[in-house]
Protein backbone atom coordinates (compact mmCIF):
# COMPACT_ATOMS: atom_id res chain seq x y z
CA UNK A 1 0.00 0.00 0.00
CA UNK A 2 0.87 3.41 -0.73
CA UNK A 3 2.28 6.22 1.96
CA UNK A 4 -1.29 8.25 1.39
CA UNK A 5 -3.57 5.46 1.56
CA UNK A 6 -2.48 4.19 5.14
CA UNK A 7 -2.24 7.50 6.25
CA UNK A 8 -6.28 8.01 5.21
CA UNK A 9 -6.63 4.67 7.11
CA UNK A 10 -4.75 5.40 10.22
CA UNK A 11 -6.86 9.06 9.81
CA UNK A 12 -10.26 6.86 9.74
CA UNK A 13 -9.80 4.71 12.21
CA UNK A 14 -8.22 7.37 14.58
CA UNK A 15 -11.89 9.44 13.99
CA UNK A 16 -13.95 6.44 13.92
CA UNK A 17 -12.10 5.93 17.92
CA UNK A 18 -12.34 9.52 18.21
CA UNK A 19 -15.96 9.31 17.97
CA UNK A 20 -16.84 6.32 19.93
CA UNK A 21 -14.59 7.80 23.18
CA UNK A 22 -17.04 11.05 22.91
CA UNK A 23 -20.47 9.35 22.73
CA UNK A 24 -18.64 6.80 25.74
CA UNK A 25 -18.09 10.37 27.24
CA UNK A 26 -21.27 11.28 26.99
CA UNK A 27 -22.62 8.12 28.70
CA UNK A 28 -20.46 8.70 31.38
CA UNK A 29 -21.89 12.63 31.63
CA UNK A 30 -25.76 11.22 32.32
CA UNK A 31 -24.36 8.45 35.11
CA UNK A 32 -21.74 11.14 36.67
CA UNK A 33 -25.17 13.42 36.88
CA UNK A 34 -27.17 10.32 37.86
CA UNK A 35 -24.46 9.67 40.90
CA UNK A 36 -24.17 13.24 41.60
CA UNK A 37 -28.10 13.66 42.46
CA UNK A 38 -28.38 10.63 44.07
CA UNK A 39 -25.65 10.77 46.33
CA UNK A 40 -26.33 14.62 47.49
CA UNK A 41 -30.09 13.20 48.44
CA UNK A 42 -28.78 10.61 50.17
CA UNK A 43 -26.25 12.85 52.11
CA UNK A 44 -28.45 15.74 52.84
CA UNK A 45 -31.33 13.21 53.26
CA UNK A 46 -29.77 10.83 56.13
CA UNK A 47 -28.48 13.51 58.01
CA UNK A 48 -31.59 15.34 58.56
CA UNK A 49 -33.82 11.92 58.91
CA UNK A 50 -35.25 9.79 61.57
CA UNK A 51 -37.99 8.48 62.36
CA UNK A 52 -40.48 10.97 64.26
CA UNK A 53 -39.56 12.88 60.91
CA UNK A 54 -42.08 10.19 59.33
CA UNK A 55 -44.77 10.84 62.00
CA UNK A 56 -44.83 13.94 62.64
CA UNK A 57 -47.02 17.26 60.86
CA UNK A 58 -45.19 19.87 60.06
CA UNK A 59 -45.01 22.40 62.33
CA UNK A 60 -43.84 26.13 63.01
CA UNK A 61 -40.07 26.80 62.20
CA UNK A 62 -37.45 25.53 64.64
CA UNK A 63 -40.29 22.90 66.51
CA UNK A 64 -38.95 20.26 64.70
CA UNK A 65 -42.33 18.76 62.22
CA UNK A 66 -42.37 15.82 59.80
CA UNK A 67 -44.22 14.79 57.13
CA UNK A 68 -46.64 11.98 58.51
CA UNK A 69 -49.64 13.41 57.16
CA UNK A 70 -47.71 14.29 54.02
CA UNK A 71 -47.07 10.50 53.07
CA UNK A 72 -50.82 9.17 54.87
CA UNK A 73 -52.09 12.04 52.10
CA UNK A 74 -49.85 10.82 49.56
CA UNK A 75 -51.16 7.09 49.86
CA UNK A 76 -54.85 7.63 50.33
CA UNK A 77 -54.70 10.00 46.99
CA UNK A 78 -52.74 7.18 45.23
CA UNK A 79 -54.51 4.51 46.85
CA UNK A 80 -58.11 6.49 45.15
CA UNK A 81 -56.25 6.63 41.88
CA UNK A 82 -55.18 3.28 41.77
CA UNK A 83 -58.75 2.72 42.55
CA UNK A 84 -60.44 4.61 39.63
CA UNK A 85 -57.15 4.22 37.56
CA UNK A 86 -55.96 0.57 36.95
CA UNK A 87 -59.88 -1.01 36.55
CA UNK A 88 -60.36 2.03 33.43
CA UNK A 89 -57.02 1.30 32.27
CA UNK A 90 -56.39 -2.37 32.45
CA UNK A 91 -59.50 -2.56 30.40
CA UNK A 92 -59.03 0.13 27.66
CA UNK A 93 -55.72 -1.85 27.45
CA UNK A 94 -57.77 -5.25 26.83
CA UNK A 95 -59.95 -3.27 24.30
CA UNK A 96 -57.42 -2.02 22.39
CA UNK A 97 -55.03 -4.88 22.19
CA UNK A 98 -57.70 -7.87 21.55
CA UNK A 99 -60.65 -5.39 19.49
CA UNK A 100 -58.39 -2.21 18.82
CA UNK A 101 -57.80 -2.32 15.54
CA UNK A 102 -60.69 -0.81 13.98
CA UNK A 103 -61.46 3.40 13.28
CA UNK A 104 -62.39 3.60 17.35
CA UNK A 105 -59.92 1.74 18.76
CA UNK A 106 -57.00 3.57 16.94
CA UNK A 107 -58.90 6.70 18.53
CA UNK A 108 -58.42 5.46 21.58
CA UNK A 109 -55.07 4.52 21.22
CA UNK A 110 -54.17 8.23 19.81
CA UNK A 111 -56.21 10.17 22.16
CA UNK A 112 -54.00 8.59 24.90
CA UNK A 113 -51.06 8.78 23.48
CA UNK A 114 -51.80 12.51 23.72
CA UNK A 115 -52.90 12.30 27.04
CA UNK A 116 -49.47 10.60 28.10
CA UNK A 117 -47.68 13.47 26.34
CA UNK A 118 -49.82 16.73 27.44
CA UNK A 119 -48.05 18.29 30.84
CA UNK A 120 -49.52 17.25 33.98
CA UNK A 121 -50.01 20.69 34.90
CA UNK A 122 -52.87 20.75 32.57
CA UNK A 123 -54.74 17.68 33.86
CA UNK A 124 -54.95 19.78 37.01
CA UNK A 125 -56.24 23.04 35.92
CA UNK A 126 -59.10 20.33 34.15
CA UNK A 127 -59.60 18.80 38.13
CA UNK A 128 -59.84 22.17 39.06
CA UNK A 129 -62.64 23.20 36.75
CA UNK A 130 -64.35 20.08 36.89
CA UNK A 131 -64.42 18.98 40.59
CA UNK A 132 -62.98 21.50 42.67
CA UNK A 133 -65.17 24.64 41.63
CA UNK A 134 -68.36 22.85 41.43
CA UNK A 135 -67.20 21.31 45.32
CA UNK A 136 -66.13 24.66 46.35
CA UNK A 137 -62.82 23.86 48.03
CA UNK A 138 -59.64 21.71 47.34
CA UNK A 139 -60.01 18.01 48.34
CA UNK A 140 -58.49 14.47 48.81
CA UNK A 141 -60.64 13.51 45.62
CA UNK A 142 -59.81 16.11 43.76
CA UNK A 143 -55.95 15.18 43.82
CA UNK A 144 -56.75 11.30 43.44
CA UNK A 145 -59.34 11.95 39.97
CA UNK A 146 -56.09 13.77 38.78
CA UNK A 147 -54.18 11.31 39.67
CA UNK A 148 -55.60 8.56 37.96
CA UNK A 149 -56.57 10.61 34.97
CA UNK A 150 -52.62 10.61 34.67
CA UNK A 151 -52.45 6.97 35.11
CA UNK A 152 -55.00 5.75 32.82
CA UNK A 153 -53.57 6.13 29.74
CA UNK A 154 -50.14 5.25 31.05
CA UNK A 155 -51.70 2.04 32.56
CA UNK A 156 -54.02 1.30 28.93
CA UNK A 157 -50.73 1.36 26.47
CA UNK A 158 -48.88 -0.67 29.03
CA UNK A 159 -51.29 -3.01 29.42
CA UNK A 160 -52.27 -3.34 25.30
CA UNK A 161 -48.42 -3.93 24.48
CA UNK A 162 -48.18 -6.87 27.19
CA UNK A 163 -51.53 -8.67 25.86
CA UNK A 164 -50.21 -8.25 22.36
CA UNK A 165 -46.68 -10.67 23.63
CA UNK A 166 -49.78 -13.22 24.42
CA UNK A 167 -48.91 -15.72 21.28
CA UNK A 168 -52.28 -16.08 19.22
CA UNK A 169 -52.22 -20.22 19.46
CA UNK A 170 -52.88 -19.74 23.16
CA UNK A 171 -55.96 -17.64 22.13
CA UNK A 172 -57.07 -20.22 19.01
CA UNK A 173 -56.09 -23.09 21.48
CA UNK A 174 -58.86 -21.86 23.95
CA UNK A 175 -61.39 -20.89 20.80
CA UNK A 176 -60.78 -24.43 19.42
CA UNK A 177 -61.84 -26.09 22.19
CA UNK A 178 -65.14 -24.33 22.42
CA UNK A 179 -64.53 -21.13 24.87
CA UNK A 180 -66.51 -18.32 23.95
CA UNK A 181 -63.99 -15.13 23.12
CA UNK A 182 -64.54 -13.28 26.63
CA UNK A 183 -63.50 -16.61 28.43
CA UNK A 184 -60.30 -16.56 26.25
CA UNK A 185 -59.36 -13.09 27.12
CA UNK A 186 -60.35 -13.81 31.26
CA UNK A 187 -59.27 -16.96 31.55
CA UNK A 188 -56.56 -17.89 29.11
CA UNK A 189 -54.85 -14.02 28.13
CA UNK A 190 -55.50 -12.09 31.27
CA UNK A 191 -53.69 -15.02 33.24
CA UNK A 192 -50.77 -15.08 31.20
CA UNK A 193 -50.02 -11.36 30.67
CA UNK A 194 -50.48 -10.54 34.47
CA UNK A 195 -47.11 -10.32 35.23
CA UNK A 196 -46.34 -7.60 33.02
CA UNK A 197 -49.70 -5.70 33.28
CA UNK A 198 -48.79 -6.11 37.11
CA UNK A 199 -45.04 -4.59 35.95
CA UNK A 200 -46.82 -1.84 33.90
CA UNK A 201 -49.23 -0.24 36.80
CA UNK A 202 -46.44 -1.13 39.36
CA UNK A 203 -44.37 1.94 36.96
CA UNK A 204 -47.84 3.96 36.57
CA UNK A 205 -47.92 4.24 40.35
CA UNK A 206 -44.15 5.60 40.37
CA UNK A 207 -44.65 7.72 37.88
CA UNK A 208 -47.80 9.29 39.94
CA UNK A 209 -46.22 9.10 43.30
CA UNK A 210 -44.06 11.48 41.67
CA UNK A 211 -46.15 14.37 40.08
CA UNK A 212 -46.50 17.18 42.09
CA UNK A 213 -48.05 19.72 39.61
CA UNK A 214 -51.65 18.13 39.41
CA UNK A 215 -52.07 18.36 43.41
CA UNK A 216 -50.82 21.80 43.98
CA UNK A 217 -54.29 23.24 43.18
CA UNK A 218 -56.28 19.93 43.82
CA UNK A 219 -55.50 18.47 46.72
CA UNK A 220 -53.57 21.63 47.93
CA UNK A 221 -51.65 21.02 51.37
CA UNK A 222 -52.84 20.50 55.23
CA UNK A 223 -50.62 20.53 57.85
CA UNK A 224 -52.99 17.83 59.63
CA UNK A 225 -54.05 14.55 59.59
CA UNK A 226 -56.69 14.11 56.97
CA UNK A 227 -58.54 10.51 56.83
CA UNK A 228 -61.76 12.61 54.78
CA UNK A 229 -61.46 12.59 50.51
CA UNK A 230 -63.66 16.00 50.56
CA UNK A 231 -60.77 18.15 52.64
CA UNK A 232 -57.70 19.30 51.50
CA UNK A 233 -55.03 16.68 51.98
CA UNK A 234 -50.94 16.66 52.14
CA UNK A 235 -48.77 15.26 49.92
CA UNK A 236 -45.10 14.01 49.94
CA UNK A 237 -44.35 16.24 46.50
CA UNK A 238 -46.34 19.30 47.52
CA UNK A 239 -44.80 19.34 50.82
CA UNK A 240 -41.27 18.75 49.40
CA UNK A 241 -42.11 21.48 46.92
CA UNK A 242 -43.53 24.05 50.07
CA UNK A 243 -40.05 22.73 52.27
CA UNK A 244 -37.69 23.37 49.38
CA UNK A 245 -39.37 26.70 48.28
CA UNK A 246 -39.73 28.15 52.09
CA UNK A 247 -36.91 30.37 53.36
CA UNK A 248 -35.23 28.49 56.37
CA UNK A 249 -32.84 25.97 56.22
CA UNK A 250 -34.54 23.69 58.60
CA UNK A 251 -36.99 23.30 56.15
CA UNK A 252 -34.38 23.05 53.61
CA UNK A 253 -33.14 19.71 55.67
CA UNK A 254 -36.63 18.64 55.85
CA UNK A 255 -37.34 19.07 52.29
CA UNK A 256 -34.26 16.71 51.68
CA UNK A 257 -35.33 14.14 54.42
CA UNK A 258 -38.99 14.19 52.18
CA UNK A 259 -36.91 14.07 49.03
CA UNK A 260 -35.05 10.92 50.39
CA UNK A 261 -38.36 8.92 51.29
CA UNK A 262 -39.81 9.45 48.03
CA UNK A 263 -36.85 9.20 45.44
CA UNK A 264 -36.04 5.80 47.43
CA UNK A 265 -39.50 4.63 47.46
CA UNK A 266 -39.67 5.32 43.35
CA UNK A 267 -36.26 3.99 42.53
CA UNK A 268 -37.15 0.87 44.76
CA UNK A 269 -39.98 0.34 42.36
CA UNK A 270 -38.22 0.95 39.20
CA UNK A 271 -35.10 -1.02 40.08
CA UNK A 272 -37.54 -4.02 41.65
CA UNK A 273 -39.81 -4.25 38.45
CA UNK A 274 -36.44 -4.32 36.18
CA UNK A 275 -35.16 -7.19 38.33
CA UNK A 276 -38.22 -9.34 38.10
CA UNK A 277 -39.19 -8.80 34.58
CA UNK A 278 -35.12 -9.19 33.39
CA UNK A 279 -35.25 -12.44 31.88
CA UNK A 280 -38.85 -11.66 30.24
CA UNK A 281 -38.71 -8.51 28.04
CA UNK B 1 -58.47 -13.63 14.46
CA UNK B 2 -62.25 -15.25 14.97
CA UNK B 3 -64.75 -14.21 17.07
CA UNK B 4 -67.24 -15.19 18.77
CA UNK B 5 -70.73 -13.68 20.09
CA UNK B 6 -72.42 -14.94 23.07
CA UNK B 7 -74.13 -13.19 25.46
CA UNK B 8 -71.39 -13.33 27.78
CA UNK B 9 -69.28 -11.66 24.71
CA UNK B 10 -71.57 -8.73 24.17
CA UNK B 11 -71.54 -8.34 28.15
CA UNK B 12 -67.66 -8.31 28.07
CA UNK B 13 -67.47 -6.50 25.19
CA UNK B 14 -69.19 -3.24 26.34
CA UNK B 15 -67.67 -3.35 29.54
CA UNK B 16 -64.46 -2.57 28.30
CA UNK B 17 -66.05 -0.36 25.18
CA UNK B 18 -66.69 2.25 28.14
CA UNK B 19 -63.40 1.95 29.87
CA UNK B 20 -62.41 2.68 26.63
CA UNK B 21 -64.62 5.68 26.05
CA UNK B 22 -63.53 7.39 29.06
CA UNK B 23 -60.41 8.15 27.68
CA UNK B 24 -62.48 9.83 24.72
CA UNK B 25 -64.36 11.37 27.50
CA UNK B 26 -61.04 13.01 29.00
CA UNK B 27 -59.46 14.16 26.35
CA UNK B 28 -62.66 16.20 24.63
CA UNK B 29 -64.19 17.14 28.51
CA UNK B 30 -60.75 18.72 28.69
CA UNK B 31 -60.69 20.81 25.40
CA UNK B 32 -64.17 21.73 26.28
CA UNK B 33 -63.67 22.63 29.93
CA UNK B 34 -60.56 24.86 28.64
CA UNK B 35 -62.28 26.56 26.48
CA UNK B 36 -65.29 27.31 28.05
CA UNK B 37 -63.28 28.84 31.59
CA UNK B 38 -60.99 31.06 29.44
CA UNK B 39 -63.93 32.50 27.31
CA UNK B 40 -63.63 35.61 29.37
CA UNK B 41 -60.12 36.58 28.06
CA UNK B 42 -60.92 35.01 24.70
CA UNK B 43 -63.81 37.47 24.07
CA UNK B 44 -61.67 40.46 26.18
CA UNK B 45 -58.55 40.57 24.48
CA UNK B 46 -59.20 37.89 21.08
CA UNK B 47 -55.70 36.72 19.63
CA UNK B 48 -54.53 39.61 21.02
CA UNK B 49 -54.01 38.19 24.52
CA UNK B 50 -50.77 36.23 22.92
CA UNK B 51 -49.01 39.20 21.76
CA UNK B 52 -49.80 40.83 25.23
CA UNK B 53 -46.49 42.01 27.08
CA UNK B 54 -47.85 43.27 30.24
CA UNK B 55 -48.32 41.20 32.93
CA UNK B 56 -50.42 43.21 36.05
CA UNK B 57 -52.91 40.80 37.64
CA UNK B 58 -53.66 43.64 40.47
CA UNK B 59 -54.90 46.00 37.55
CA UNK B 60 -56.43 43.07 35.51
CA UNK B 61 -53.82 43.49 32.33
CA UNK B 62 -53.01 40.02 30.85
CA UNK B 63 -50.50 39.79 28.04
CA UNK B 64 -49.34 35.94 27.44
CA UNK B 65 -46.14 37.32 25.47
CA UNK B 66 -43.35 36.90 28.54
CA UNK B 67 -44.79 33.93 29.40
CA UNK B 68 -44.45 32.21 25.58
CA UNK B 69 -41.25 33.66 25.20
CA UNK B 70 -39.95 32.02 28.45
CA UNK B 71 -41.62 28.53 27.65
CA UNK B 72 -39.48 28.74 24.10
CA UNK B 73 -36.16 30.12 24.95
CA UNK B 74 -36.03 27.77 27.81
CA UNK B 75 -37.14 24.98 25.71
CA UNK B 76 -34.74 25.40 22.87
CA UNK B 77 -31.88 26.37 25.29
CA UNK B 78 -32.74 22.49 27.24
CA UNK B 79 -32.78 21.19 23.49
CA UNK B 80 -29.47 22.82 22.31
CA UNK B 81 -27.91 21.34 25.38
CA UNK B 82 -29.68 17.89 25.50
CA UNK B 83 -29.44 17.13 22.07
CA UNK B 84 -25.85 16.10 21.70
CA UNK B 85 -25.46 14.65 25.07
CA UNK B 86 -28.64 12.28 24.30
CA UNK B 87 -27.68 11.32 20.36
CA UNK B 88 -24.00 10.57 21.54
CA UNK B 89 -25.66 8.31 24.55
CA UNK B 90 -27.99 6.43 22.17
CA UNK B 91 -25.30 5.96 19.22
CA UNK B 92 -22.87 4.66 22.26
CA UNK B 93 -25.50 2.41 23.44
CA UNK B 94 -26.73 0.82 20.44
CA UNK B 95 -23.74 1.17 17.74
CA UNK B 96 -20.63 1.31 19.66
CA UNK B 97 -20.83 -0.39 22.92
CA UNK B 98 -21.43 -4.35 23.83
CA UNK B 99 -24.35 -5.07 24.77
CA UNK B 100 -23.05 -6.25 28.27
CA UNK B 101 -22.21 -2.58 28.75
CA UNK B 102 -25.44 -1.08 27.20
CA UNK B 103 -28.11 -2.48 29.26
CA UNK B 104 -26.72 -1.60 32.66
CA UNK B 105 -25.86 1.84 31.12
CA UNK B 106 -28.86 2.51 29.52
CA UNK B 107 -30.90 1.35 32.59
CA UNK B 108 -29.31 3.97 34.55
CA UNK B 109 -29.89 6.71 32.16
CA UNK B 110 -33.80 5.40 32.02
CA UNK B 111 -33.48 5.74 35.97
CA UNK B 112 -32.90 9.47 35.29
CA UNK B 113 -36.73 9.92 33.65
CA UNK B 114 -37.78 7.76 37.11
CA UNK B 115 -36.49 10.62 39.46
CA UNK B 116 -39.88 13.47 40.14
CA UNK B 117 -39.33 16.90 39.01
CA UNK B 118 -39.76 18.27 42.01
CA UNK B 119 -36.74 16.28 43.06
CA UNK B 120 -35.04 18.43 40.25
CA UNK B 121 -36.37 21.60 41.17
CA UNK B 122 -34.90 20.87 45.44
CA UNK B 123 -31.21 20.07 43.69
CA UNK B 124 -31.39 22.83 40.99
CA UNK B 125 -32.51 25.47 43.92
CA UNK B 126 -29.51 24.02 46.28
CA UNK B 127 -26.70 22.29 44.05
CA UNK B 128 -27.07 23.92 40.36
CA UNK B 129 -28.16 27.38 41.10
CA UNK B 130 -25.30 27.68 42.98
CA UNK B 131 -22.58 26.35 40.69
CA UNK B 132 -24.21 28.41 37.52
CA UNK B 133 -24.17 31.58 39.84
CA UNK B 134 -20.27 30.51 41.00
CA UNK B 135 -18.71 29.01 38.42
CA UNK B 136 -20.63 28.78 34.69
CA UNK B 137 -22.63 31.68 34.74
CA UNK B 138 -18.86 33.38 35.78
CA UNK B 139 -17.45 31.66 33.20
CA UNK B 140 -19.26 32.85 30.59
CA UNK B 141 -19.52 36.37 31.91
CA UNK B 142 -16.14 36.11 31.48
CA UNK B 143 -14.97 34.96 28.28
CA UNK B 144 -18.46 35.89 26.53
CA UNK B 145 -19.51 38.85 28.20
CA UNK B 146 -19.67 40.81 25.35
CA UNK B 147 -22.89 38.81 24.01
CA UNK B 148 -26.15 40.11 25.33
CA UNK B 149 -27.03 36.90 26.48
CA UNK B 150 -24.50 36.67 29.63
CA UNK B 151 -24.83 39.97 30.90
CA UNK B 152 -26.64 41.09 33.62
CA UNK B 153 -27.28 40.05 37.13
CA UNK B 154 -26.45 36.63 37.84
CA UNK B 155 -28.07 35.13 41.22
CA UNK B 156 -28.12 31.72 39.81
CA UNK B 157 -31.88 31.43 39.14
CA UNK B 158 -32.70 32.29 35.66
CA UNK B 159 -33.38 31.00 31.99
CA UNK B 160 -29.94 29.17 32.26
CA UNK B 161 -30.27 27.25 35.10
CA UNK B 162 -33.87 26.75 34.22
CA UNK B 163 -32.87 25.54 30.71
CA UNK B 164 -30.08 23.11 31.81
CA UNK B 165 -32.07 21.53 34.46
CA UNK B 166 -34.67 21.25 31.70
CA UNK B 167 -31.82 19.77 29.44
CA UNK B 168 -30.97 17.04 32.17
CA UNK B 169 -35.05 16.00 32.25
CA UNK B 170 -35.50 15.41 28.80
CA UNK B 171 -31.95 13.83 28.15
CA UNK B 172 -32.87 10.19 29.22
CA UNK B 173 -36.25 10.47 27.12
CA UNK B 174 -34.34 11.56 23.88
CA UNK B 175 -32.03 8.75 24.63
CA UNK B 176 -34.26 6.33 25.07
CA UNK B 177 -36.17 7.15 21.51
CA UNK B 178 -33.15 7.61 19.33
CA UNK B 179 -32.47 4.29 20.73
CA UNK B 180 -35.70 2.53 19.44
CA UNK B 181 -34.83 4.25 16.33
CA UNK B 182 -31.54 3.05 16.01
CA UNK B 183 -32.89 -0.11 16.76
CA UNK B 184 -35.16 -0.34 14.12
CA UNK B 185 -32.62 0.44 11.44
CA UNK B 186 -31.61 -3.60 9.79
CA UNK B 187 -28.47 -4.76 10.37
CA UNK B 188 -28.56 -5.76 6.80
CA UNK B 189 -26.95 -2.33 6.35
CA UNK B 190 -24.41 -1.99 8.81
CA UNK B 191 -23.25 -4.92 7.84
CA UNK B 192 -22.93 -3.88 4.30
CA UNK B 193 -21.17 -0.63 5.24
CA UNK B 194 -18.75 -3.21 7.23
CA UNK B 195 -18.13 -5.36 4.38
CA UNK B 196 -16.92 -2.10 2.51
CA UNK B 197 -14.20 -1.14 4.31
CA UNK B 198 -16.16 1.40 6.01
CA UNK B 199 -14.72 2.02 9.76
CA UNK B 200 -17.35 1.66 12.98
CA UNK B 201 -18.11 5.57 12.99
CA UNK B 202 -18.67 5.37 9.02
CA UNK B 203 -20.77 2.79 9.83
CA UNK B 204 -22.98 4.74 12.36
CA UNK B 205 -23.32 7.64 9.87
CA UNK B 206 -25.19 5.24 7.92
CA UNK B 207 -27.10 4.55 10.26
CA UNK B 208 -27.97 7.78 11.46
CA UNK B 209 -28.91 8.69 7.96
CA UNK B 210 -31.79 6.55 7.57
CA UNK B 211 -33.22 7.47 10.99
CA UNK B 212 -33.15 10.84 10.47
CA UNK B 213 -36.92 11.46 10.39
CA UNK B 214 -36.84 9.33 13.67
CA UNK B 215 -34.27 11.04 15.44
CA UNK B 216 -35.90 14.25 14.43
CA UNK B 217 -38.97 12.52 15.98
CA UNK B 218 -37.12 12.31 19.34
CA UNK B 219 -35.81 15.79 19.36
CA UNK B 220 -39.70 16.82 18.98
CA UNK B 221 -40.69 14.68 21.64
CA UNK B 222 -37.86 15.99 23.66
CA UNK B 223 -39.03 19.57 23.16
CA UNK B 224 -42.52 18.66 23.63
CA UNK B 225 -41.75 17.46 27.47
CA UNK B 226 -39.56 20.70 27.97
CA UNK B 227 -42.70 22.73 27.10
CA UNK B 228 -44.64 21.18 29.83
CA UNK B 229 -42.43 20.67 32.60
CA UNK B 230 -43.77 22.16 35.21
CA UNK B 231 -42.09 21.79 39.00
CA UNK B 232 -38.43 22.17 38.08
CA UNK B 233 -38.34 24.89 36.10
CA UNK B 234 -41.02 26.68 38.51
CA UNK B 235 -38.56 26.21 41.27
CA UNK B 236 -35.23 27.71 39.04
CA UNK B 237 -36.20 30.05 36.49
CA UNK B 238 -36.98 32.64 39.03
CA UNK B 239 -41.04 33.61 38.22
CA UNK B 240 -40.38 36.78 36.74
CA UNK B 241 -42.75 38.31 33.33
CA UNK B 242 -40.03 39.58 31.34
CA UNK B 243 -38.79 39.51 28.25
CA UNK B 244 -35.18 39.80 28.38
CA UNK B 245 -32.18 38.79 26.08
CA UNK B 246 -29.62 38.15 29.19
CA UNK B 247 -30.00 34.06 30.18
CA UNK B 248 -28.64 35.23 33.29
CA UNK B 249 -32.00 36.76 34.09
CA UNK B 250 -35.07 35.38 35.45
CA UNK B 251 -37.84 34.18 33.58
CA UNK B 252 -41.07 32.51 33.38
CA UNK B 253 -42.93 29.63 31.75
CA UNK B 254 -46.49 29.14 30.70
CA UNK B 255 -46.42 25.57 32.98
CA UNK B 256 -44.84 27.68 36.22
CA UNK B 257 -46.67 30.35 36.21
CA UNK B 258 -49.95 27.99 36.28
CA UNK B 259 -48.45 26.03 39.01
CA UNK B 260 -47.20 29.09 41.28
CA UNK B 261 -50.50 31.22 40.67
CA UNK B 262 -53.67 29.38 39.64
CA UNK B 263 -54.62 28.76 43.82
CA UNK B 264 -54.59 32.13 44.53
CA UNK B 265 -56.11 33.29 41.60
CA UNK B 266 -59.85 34.39 42.27
CA UNK B 267 -60.98 37.28 39.76
CA UNK B 268 -62.83 35.61 36.65
CA UNK B 269 -60.91 37.28 34.23
CA UNK B 270 -57.37 36.63 36.29
CA UNK B 271 -58.94 32.55 36.22
CA UNK B 272 -59.41 32.61 32.96
CA UNK B 273 -56.05 34.05 31.50
CA UNK B 274 -54.46 31.22 33.15
CA UNK B 275 -56.67 28.85 31.54
CA UNK B 276 -56.09 30.14 28.41
CA UNK B 277 -52.55 29.93 28.65
CA UNK B 278 -53.44 26.23 30.07
CA UNK B 279 -55.23 25.44 26.82
CA UNK B 280 -52.55 27.25 24.32
CA UNK B 281 -50.16 24.84 26.22
CA UNK B 282 -52.24 22.23 25.75
CA UNK B 283 -52.26 23.05 22.04
CA UNK B 284 -49.14 23.28 21.24
CA UNK B 285 -47.93 20.27 22.71
CA UNK B 286 -50.29 18.11 21.21
CA UNK B 287 -49.36 19.16 18.01
CA UNK B 288 -45.93 18.69 18.75
CA UNK B 289 -46.43 15.09 20.02
CA UNK B 290 -48.34 14.30 17.12
CA UNK B 291 -45.30 15.12 14.67
CA UNK B 292 -42.68 13.40 16.85
CA UNK B 293 -45.18 10.25 16.50
CA UNK B 294 -45.42 10.80 13.02
CA UNK B 295 -41.82 11.31 12.27
CA UNK B 296 -40.51 8.41 15.16
CA UNK B 297 -43.10 5.69 13.28
CA UNK B 298 -41.76 6.57 9.83
CA UNK B 299 -38.53 4.93 11.39
CA UNK B 300 -39.97 2.21 13.53
CA UNK B 301 -43.54 1.15 11.86
CA UNK B 302 -43.87 -2.51 13.39
CA UNK B 303 -40.80 -3.01 14.63
CA UNK B 304 -40.23 -0.39 18.24
CA UNK B 305 -43.12 -0.15 20.88
CA UNK B 306 -44.69 3.17 21.56
CA UNK B 307 -44.57 3.44 25.11
CA UNK B 308 -42.65 6.95 24.77
CA UNK B 309 -45.26 8.41 22.14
Amino acid sequence: MSERVLQLHKRRNLISSVMTTLTAACAVIAIALLVLILSYIAIRGFSSFNLQFLIDTPKPVGEGGGIGNAILGSLLMTGLACLIGLPIGIASGVYLAEFGDKWFGKTVRFLADTLIGIPSIIVGIFVYTLVVMPMGRQSGLAGGIALAIIMIPIVARTTEEMIRLIPNSMREGALALGAPQWRVTWNIVLPAASTGIATGAMLAIARISGETAPLLFTALNSRFYNYYYDQPMASLTVQIFNYATGPFDVEHNMAWAATLVLVGLILAINIGVRFLTRKKF
Amino acid sequence: MAQTDTTGDRIFRSILLVASSIIVVIVVAMIGEMVLNSMPTIRQYGIGFLFGRDWVPSQNQFGALPFIYGTVVSSVLALIISVPISLGIAIFLVEQSPKHIATPIGFLVELLAAIPSVVYGLWGIFVLAPFVRDHLGAYLEAYLGWLPLFQGRLTGIGMLTGGIILALMITPIITSVVRDVLQAVPNTQREAALALGATKWETTRIVLGNASSGIAGAIVLGLGRALGETMAVTMVIGNSPQISASLFEPAYTIASVLAANFADATEELYLSALIEMGLVLFLVTFIVNALAKLLVMRVTRGTASAKHV
